[in-house]
């Protein structure tokens, strides 16, 4: 049996009284089987939920976190104290309503608040596993969440969502329990990463290398942290996550705190103080042999590569509702391929909805106001529900 | 939204009628979702939409209908041959690059296909070139030529001999008239391609073998006369 524990965080809790979720710690006995080829245990998997499971068990919605995400959807982030990172969508009468719905969101394995991974202690060693510990995938992180709906008794959920990579673990959801997936809803995603995204991952991968203080990843042992390593790889990210032209409204060339440009290289433009923000508020909630982790689960993302190269046979005779939804400005995630995903579903005869939201937001809009998503959202969810009984 | 007050456009209403329960329907080009969403609510069936509007397609999904943001010239390869009742195209096919690709599709998608369109053949078509000696503007084609979406109009005579060509056979045609009337119709009379407005038919593709279910229902609504 597992027992329930509060999650361990990498970082101290600095939020007085902040509701921390839970964690299921697996008996060793229950292993996760990886992609790798090899088993970890004992597997943590802490996870939040809002709203109350019906009577029926039916109405749970699974939100799957993106690469820098976790397990704080709706609430307080326990280190930052900032809001949760989808509360736009997830809470009381939002378009995911935790009136109806009963939410659950894990923190993905590999990740760094709570559920095993990189940063945690190595119960063999007594010391962190840094890079002793195991490659994981997609896949995986999909395997686990399973294992966590076992252990809550929730043998199908209404709905598996999330953007980004999250997109990419309501598809491999979708993939590998059908039967438990009533409908997914993956936004701003791909079924493969691309080679500009894997090019992307790796220069982040090695700034945080380059960086001294990541003493071969076992930087704990070390008493340091790569923090400048890991602050540039969110800098460079997170200009990937916007646009050309939202960077030019919201910034252009202004320049920063000064009338005139300072012939130095301290930040000029406020565009530059506001990725150093960027990348400085990061480092207080990350770590960066987690974010080393997550990148290369979503470099070796190829759903269709499972299934000899056809993406519409990962979904043949699915009886799931789908709804893809992109956005025109996301350059990461564009809409292309994720029109792909649609496409491979008409293939397979999938019951299959697929929308384009016009914004300049790029990338980022799924986390962001973006009132047709949630148009879009409350009408799918809407209807999967009504088709389920689900008042 | 015409479909929740019960009231269809006159055309989708002659579609809807040859629709059986429960079919697993296709609507290429279904706009925002009417038809759709009518056929939902009234005939319980399994209903996907194709739509080149971002705009309408929006709108369907946020009805909670299944339509994905699509162009029918291009999107239509991704299907799987026979897995759909009926694919319907309502007013598409003259906006098509390639209808006779459409229609190819169209007719190895579906068990059945229903197909709508302006005829360029009605009388008023024919009497604008003849005495303005300018591209016709009429209720059914109400588009000036520079702004028209409609770059392959074409008559009855002209659909039909198409629609030939690609192996299909001619189940069932229907005249429609603007004011709403819906007339059975001989395909290769030289009548209905002068008189009616629209037209209305029922394909079945030349590989289509038996449908399930009983097949397609006759129309019930007021298309009993063989007025041509």
């Amino acid at each position: 049996m597992a027992e329930i524990a509060n999650p361990k965080f990498l970082q101290p809790v600095r939020i007085a009284n902040a509701d921390v979720g839970q964690a299921v710690v697996f008996a060793p006995d229950r292993p996760l089987l990886l992609d790798a080829g090899r088993s970890f245990a004992p597997l943590t998997v802490a996870f939040m939920t809002y709203g109350e499971l019906n009577a029926a068990r039916s109405n749970a919605v699974l939100v799957c976190h993106a690469l820098t995400g976790d397990q704080f959807v709706a609430s307080p982030h326990p280190i930052t104290g900032k809001p949760g990172w989808w509360e736009t969508m997830v809470g009381p009468g939002k378009p995911i309503d935790t009136n109806r719905f009963f939410v659950i969101c894990a923190n993905v394995i590999g990740g760094c608040m709570g559920t095993s991974g990189p940063g945690e202690i190595d119960s063999s060693t007594r010391e962190p596993f840094g890079l002793s510990f195991p490659l994981v995938t997609v896949r995986d992180m999909v395997r686990a969440q399973a294992m966590l709906l076992d252990e809550l008794g929730i043998d199908r959920v209404l709905c598996v969502t999330g953007g980004s990579m999250g997109g990419m673990q309501a598809l491999q959801w979708a993939a590998s329990y059908p039967e438990r997936v009533v409908s997914a809803m993956p936004i701003a995603t791909a079924a493969r990463h691309s080679a500009q995204n894997i090019a992307f991952h790796e220069v982040g991968r090695q700034a945080i290398m380059a960086d001294p203080d990541w003493h071969g990843g076992s930087y704990q042992l070390h008493k340091t942290r790569p923090a400048k390593g890991l602050a540039v790889a969110r800098m460079a990210a997170h200009i990937t996550y916007l646009s050309e032209q939202a960077l030019q409204r919201k910034f252009g060339r202004s320049l920063q705190n000064r009338e005139a440009i300072s012939f130095a290289f301290a930040p000029d433009f406020q565009v530059e103080s506001y990725l150093h923000h960027q990348g400085m508020t990061f480092v207080d909630r990350f770590d960066a042999n987690s974010y080393l982790y997550i990148t290369r689960a979503m470099d070796y993302f190829d759903l269709a590569a499972d299934y000899n190269g056809v993406l519409a046979e990962a979904f043949r005779g699915t009886k799931t509702r789908f709804c893809i939804i992109s956005f025109t400005s996301d350059w990461l995630f564009p809409t292309i391929e994720n029109k792909r995903i649609a496409h491979a579903l008409n293939a397979a005869a999938a019951n299959v909805s697929f929308v384009e939201i016009e914004t300049d937001k790029g990338h980022d809009s799924f986390l962001l106001e973006e009132p047709e998503m949630f148009a879009t959202v409350r009408g799918f969810l809407g209807a999967v529900a009504a088709e389920h009984g689900i008042r | 939204m015409s479909a929740r007050q019960g009231v269809l456009r006159p055309d989708l209403a002659a579609i809807a009628a040859m629709i059986p329960e429960g079919a697993h329907v296709l609507d290429v080009g279904c706009g925002n979702g009417a038809l759709l969403e009518h056929l939902i609510s009234t005939k319980g069936v399994d209903g996907r939409g194709l739509e080149l509007s971002q705009v309408d397609v929006n709108a369907a999904v946020t009805r909670g209908l299944s339509v994905v943001q699509g162009d029918a010239d291009t999107d239509l390869a991704d299907y799987p041959s026979g897995v759909f009742d009926v694919v319907i195209l309502s007013d598409t096919i003259q906006s098509t690059r390639s209808p006779r690709t459409v229609l190819r599709h169209l007719l190895r998608i579906g068990k059945r296909t229903i197909v709508s369109l302006p005829n360029f053949g009605h009388w008023r078509v024919r009497l604008a070139l003849l005495w303005n000696g300018r591209m016709p503007k009429t209720p059914a084609l109400d588009y000036a030529w520079h702004e028209t979406p409609n770059i392959h109009l074409c008559t009855i005579a002209d659909f039909v001999s198409l629609a030939r060509e690609e192996g299909a056979t001619i189940e069932r045609a229907l005249a429609l008239q603007s004011a709403g009337r819906t007339v059975a119709m001989r395909p290769d009379a030289w009548g209905p391609n002068l008189f009616a407005e629209r037209a209305l038919f029922l394909l079945k593709g030349k590989e289509t073998i038996a449908v399930p279910q009983g097949g397609i229902a006759t129309p019930r609504s007021r298309t009993s006369q063989l007025l041509f």
